[in-house]
C-alpha cells in the first residue's frame, strides 16, 4: 500500500506543530508567563494562539508577492535573488542560487543570493521536510523566469520586433537575426521598464525544461565556501555589534522544577554585569562571556527551586506505553489461521540532534524595534515568537539569519533568540547569547522516543494477510507500509512525553521504518525465504523496487548474503519518505571481546526524481548515512530525576572518522520525474539495515535502536 | 586579578590586558574579533576551537590565556598568505569538504598542526588525530579525501 500522498500544506504544518515553543511572555500580565524550560512539558494559555498563526503564515509560506520580491536587478548588473530559506549546510544555498541563474540564463557566480532576513526576503516557509527543493526551488525559478521574461518585453519594445525572435542568454536578451542585445543592467536602468518589477509572479510563466538544464542539475559549488576555509564566514555566534554584551540563563537544576528565590545582588555587585528575573527568567550579561560565567555562578548558588517528580529513562517505554490509548489489532482475529505470525514490539531511544554550533543569538533594541540574528530554520516563526514575548507587531522584528553550524531539524524555534532579547532589553546594550553544549543537550528539543507495536501474518500462500503497525508516541511519517498487504492498520498514537520532543531528520520515519524493516526480515526468516527476495515478492512501488534492486545488485547481495562467516553479517533495507526512494545494504562484523558492532561496509541506492546538483546530494546522502550510524549504534540520551546524565560529547558518542563504513553511494537519477527533496530519506534505512546483518551474523533479533549487544 | 599577555597573533604583536583565567577562545573571539576558532563543547570533545600555539594544535575552549603568554599563535584567519590559501585550504576547497563548515577551521588546523609535528604521517597517525575532530554534518569521506589531496602519500 502506497501512503497516501500528503498535500505541501499539511507536510509543512505538521512539522510547525512538532516543536512545543518556548512561551515566554515579558509583556505586563506576569501571571500568563510560563516556559517549557523549566517544566518539560508545559505551554503557557497563549502558545496554542501562537502556533495557529505562525502555523498559517510562516510555514505555507506565502512567498513572493511580486517579481521584484523575488529577484531585485542592479543598473550595475548585479542581480539579487531573495529567498526566505536557511543554508545550514544542507546546500540550499548552491541548489537556489542554481535555480535563479537557470532561469535568469546566467552563470550561477552572478548571482547574489539573499536569504532569511524577515525584513528583506518573501515568506517562503520553515525550511524543514526536504521542502526546498520541490517548493522553494520551483518558486524562485517562477520569478526569476518572470524576470526574464521582463527583460524579454524590454528588449521586443525597444526594437519593435517578435518575442519569438529573441532569446535570453548570458544575462542579455538577444535578438537572433541582429544579434542586438540588451542587459539585465540596461532594463534596470530604464524608469519605465523596471515597473514591471511590481507585478506578481504569473503562474504559468515558462520553465526551462529538465532536458535543457545547464546550471541546475550541475555540481554548483556552495557560492560561499571560500569563506568556509578562510573563517571569515561569521556564523550566528559569530555576529558583534558595537558595545555588546554576554550573556548567561539560569537553567533550573531538573526537568519540572520551579524557581522559588534567587538573590541577584552579587551579580549585580560585580562590575559590569546586569542581572534581571522576570518571574522563571534569571539571567545576567557581562562584558565578557567569563565574566557572566562567574556572575551567573553566584547567584545560582543563591537559587532554591521546587521539584517534582520525573520519569527517568529506564522506565520511559513502559511509561510511554502507559500513556497511550493503544487501539487493538482489528484483524487479531485472523491471525490464528496465519503459517507465520510476527507479534513484536521495537523501541527507539531519544536522540539529540547535536548540531555542532549551539543555540546561539544575537539581540540589538533600537527605537523599540528588535533585530536578532540567529541560527533558526524558522526564520519567520522565530519573528513571531520573538513579537508574543514582547507584545510588539511583527514590523517591529527583524529576524536575520546568517548561514549556521547545522540543524537536522533541530533549530525550528527561537528561545536563545527570546532569551538573548530580554538580556538585551534589561542591559540596554546589544547581547550575544551562546548556549553551552550542556544547556543544547538538555534543553534543545529531542527527537521522540517511540514504541511500536507490530502484528502481523503471513498466510501459506506467503501472501502478507494482515499488517497492524502501531506507533506510539514519535510520529506518523512512513507509519504505513510500502508492501502489498491484504488488510492494514497502521496508526500513529500519541503519549505522554517525559522530554521537550519535536522534529529531527526524515521525523518518525527513522523509527517506523526501522521496525518495519526489522519484522519483514523477521517474516522473511521465519518463512525461510532471503531477505530480497522476500521484499521483492512484496513489493509493487517501481521507485522502490529499483533502488532495492541497484543497491543490492551493487553490493553484491546474491553473492555475499549467503556465504557463513563467523561474526559477520549482511543486512538490508529499503523505504520512502517525502517522495524519495531508499535502500542500504551493510555488512558488519562483531568484536565479540569488546561487545561491539562495527560497520564495515554501506551501499545504499537513493532516488529523487531530478537530480538538481549531484555533488551536494552526494554529500547529503553519505552525511546521512553516517549520521545514522550514531542512533543506530550507540546515541542514547539517557536520564533519572528530571537531568540528563550523559549531556556531553564525551558521554554521548556521535560518530566520528573511525566510525566511517566503506561506503558506496549510488544516486538514481529520473529527470522524467519531479524533484523531492533529499536532506532526510538517506538516514532512514541504515539502523535497520545494520539490524538485520546483526541478525544474520548472531541468529539474535534486536528490537530497540540502539542496537546493543546484550553484554 | 587581571594580567597582561603579550603574545603574536596571526603575526602581529597583541596585547591584551584581562583575567588570566579566561580560555583563549574567549580571548581570540571577544577581545581581537577573531571568530574563526568556533566553540562546539567546552571540553575538548569536538576541537572546532583548534588553533596553533608554537605551531602545535591545541584545544584553545580549555587553554587559559596565560598559557599563551609569549607565544606565537595561528588561527584560520592567519593561515592564508593574503589572496593566496594554504595547502589545506585548497584542499578543502577543491574537495567541497564541508557542508555546514562550523568543524572546518578546526579541522584545517588541526591536520596543519600534524604535519608541522609529522610532515609525512602514516594513515594511522592521521587517523586517529583526526578522530578528535567531530563534523556532525558527518562530510567524513570528503574531509577525508581533501586530507589525501593535502598530505604527501608516502608512507602507508
Amino acid at each position: 500500500m502506497m501512503e497516501p500522498m500528503e498535500t505541501n500544506e499539511n507536510v509543512e504544518l505538521a512539522y510547525a506543530k512538532m516543536v512545543k515553543r518556548a512561551s515566554y511572555d515579558f509583556g505586563l500580565k506576569r501571571r500568563s508567563f510560563m516556559q517549557f524550560l523549566g517544566t518539560g512539558l508545559l505551554i503557557a494559555g497563549a502558545a496554542p494562539g501562537l502556533a495557529q498563526r505562525s502555523g498559517k503564515r510562516g510555514f505555507g509560506g506565502s512567498g513572493a508577492r511580486t517579481i521584484g520580491a523575488r529577484v531585485h536587478l542592479g543598473t550595475d548588473g548585479s542581480i539579487t535573488v531573495m529567498v526566505g530559506k536557511v543554508e545550514g549546510g544542507q546546500g540550499a544555498r548552491a541548489e537556489l542560487t542554481q535555480a535563479a541563474a537557470e532561469e535568469l540564463r546566467v552563470a550561477a557566480d552572478r548571482i547574489q543570493l539573499l536569504m532569511a532576513d524577515t525584513s528583506l526576503v518573501p515568506e517562503d516557509g520553515i525550511t524543514a521536510g526536504s521542502g526546498t527543493s520541490p517548493r522553494t526551488v520551483p518558486s524562485v525559478r517562477q520569478g526569476a523566469a518572470a524576470a526574464r521574461q521582463l527583460l524579454i518585453d524590454f528588449a521586443c519594445k525597444r526594437w519593435g520586433v517578435e518575442a519569438s525572435t529573441c532569446e535570453v542568454r548570458d544575462g542579455k536578451a538577444i535578438h537572433g537575426t541582429t544579434k542586438r542585445s540588451v542587459t539585465y543592467a540596461e532594463f534596470a536602468g530604464d524608469e519605465e521598464a523596471v515597473k514591471g518589477l511590481q507585478q506578481g509572479i504569473p503562474s504559468d510563466v515558462t520553465l526551462t525544461p529538465v532536458k535543457e538544464w545547464k546550471v541546475l542539475g550541475t555540481p554548483v559549488p556552495r557560492p560561499n565556501r571560500r569563506d568556509i576555509v578562510t573563517g571569515a564566514h561569521k556564523y550566528p555566534s559569530d555576529i558583534a555589534r558595537p558595545g555588546m554584551l554576554y550573556g548567561k540563563v539560569l537553567r533550573p537544576p531538573s526537568y519540572g522544577a520551579k524557581l522559588t528565590s534567587v538573590d541577584l545582588s552579587p551579580a549585580k555587585a560585580m562590575k559590569g554585569v546586569t542581572a534581571v528575573r522576570d518571574e522563571q527568567f534569571v539571567g545576567v550579561a557581562a562584558p565578557t562571556l567569563f565574566l557572566a560565567e562567574k556572575a551567573l555562578a553566584v547567584i545560582a548558588k543563591t537559587a532554591q527551586w521546587d521539584s517534582s517528580p520525573q520519569i527517568s529513562s529506564k522506565d520511559l517505554f513502559e511509561h510511554l506505553k502507559q500513556h497511550a490509548s493503544v487501539p487493538a489489532n482489528p484483524f487479531a482475529g485472523e491471525l490464528p489461521q496465519a503459517k507465520h505470525v510476527l507479534r513484536q514490539t521495537y523501541h527507539v531511544a531519544y536522540v539529540q540532534h547535536a548540531p555542532l554550533e549551539p543555540r546561539a543569538a544575537v539581540a540589538e533594541w533600537n527605537d523599540g524595534k528588535l533585530t536578532v540574528w540567529t541560527g533558526t530554520q524558522n526564520p519567520f516563526g522565530c519573528r513571531s515568537e520573538l513579537a508574543r514575548a514582547f507584545h510588539l507587531t511583527d514590523e517591529k522584528v527583524r529576524v536575520v539569519v546568517p548561514d549556521f553550524g547545522a540543524g537536522f531539524g533541530g533549530k525550528h524555534s527561537g528561545e536563545a533568540g527570546v532569551e538573548a532579547a530580554r538580556l538585551a532589553q534589561a542591559a540596554s546594550h546589544p547581547v550575544c547569547l551562546r548556549w553551552t553544549r550542556e544547556e543544547e543537550f538538555t534543553w534543545a528539543y529531542f527527537r521522540p522516543a517511540a514504541v511500536i507495536e507490530v502484528e502481523a501474518g503471513l498466510n501459506d500462500k506467503g501472501e502478507l494477510g494482515s499488517w497492524h503497525f502501531i506507533n506510539i508516541n514519535s510520529g506518523a511519517s512512513a507509519v504505513e507500509t510500502p508492501y502489498r498487504v491484504g488488510k492494514h492498520h497502521c496508526l500513529y498514537v500519541a503519549s505522554s512525553p517525559p522530554l521537550r520532543h519535536g522534529s529531527y531528520r526524515a521525523l518518525a520515519s527513522t523509527a517506523n521504518t526501522f521496525a518495519r524493516e526489522s519484522a519483514m526480515d523477521e517474516l522473511a526468516a521465519a518463512a525461510a525465504i532471503d531477505p530480497l527476495e522476500f521484499r521483492l515478492a512484496h513489493l509493487d512501488n517501481d521507485r522502490l523496487r529499483a533502488v532495492l534492486e541497484l543497491a543490492t545488485r551493487k553490493f553484491k547481495w546474491k553473492e555475499r548474503a549467503g556465504k557463513k562467516t563467523p561474526n559477520v553479517g549482511f543486512g538490508l533495507a529499503c523505504g520512502t519518505e517525502k517522495g524519495s526512494y531508499v535502500a542500504a545494504c551493510a555488512e558488519i562484523e562483531i568484536d565479540p571481546a569488546q561487545n561491539k558492532i562495527m560497520v564495515r561496509h554501506v551501499c545504499e541506492a537513493f532516488e529523487c526524481g531530478a537530480i538538481l546538483n549531484p555533488d551536494n546530494l552526494r554529500k547529503q546522502v553519505q552525511g546521512a548515512i553516517i549520521m545514522g550510524l550514531g542512533p543506530a549504534l550507540r546515541e542514547e540520551m539517557r536520564f533519572e530525576n528530571g537531568q540528563m546524565l550523559n549531556a556531553s560529547f564525551r558521554k554521548y558518542q556521535v560518530p566520528r572518522f573511525d566510525d566511517v563504513p566503506e561506503l558506496d553511494v549510488h544516486l538514481l537519477d529520473r529527470p522524467d520525474l519531479p524533484f523531492a527533496g533529499a536532506g532526510e530519506t538517506p538516514i532512514i534505512a541504515i539502523a535497520p539495515a545494520i539490524g538485520n546483518a546483526v541478525f544474520q551474523a548472531t541468529g539474535t533479533r534486536l528490537r530497540s535502536m540502539p542496537i546493543l549487544l546484550k553484554s | 586579578m587581571e594580567k597582561t599577555i603579550t603574545f603574536t597573533v596571526n603575526g602581529q604583536p597583541r596585547t591584551v590586558t584581562t583575567d588570566p583565567e579566561r580560555p583563549l577562545l574567549d580571548v581570540l573571539r571577544e577581545d581581537l574579533q577573531l571568530t574563526g576558532a568556533k566553540y562546539g563543547c567546552g571540553e575538548g570533545q569536538c576541537r572546532a576551537c583548534t588553533v596553533l600555539v608554537g605551531g602545535k594544535s591545541v584545544v584553545s575552549c580549555m587553554t587559559p590565556v596565560a598559557d599563551a603568554d609569549n607565544q606565537t599563535i595561528l588561527t584560520i584567519e592567519g593561515l592564508a598568505k593574503g589572496d593566496k590559501l594554504y595547502p589545506i585550504q585548497e584542499a578543502f576547497l577543491a574537495e567541497g569538504a564541508f557542508q555546514c563548515g562550523y568543524c572546518t577551521p578546526g579541522m584545517i588546523l588541526g591536520l596543519a598542526g600534524l604535519l608541522n609535528e609529522q610532515p609525512r604521517p602514516t594513515e594511522t597517525e592521521l587517523l586517529s588525530r583526526m578522530n578528535k575532530h567531530l563534523c556532525r554534518c558527518c562530510s567524513y569521506p570528503k574531509i577525508l579525501a581533501a586530507i589525501r589531496r593535502a598530505v604527501p602519500q608516502e608512507k602507508k
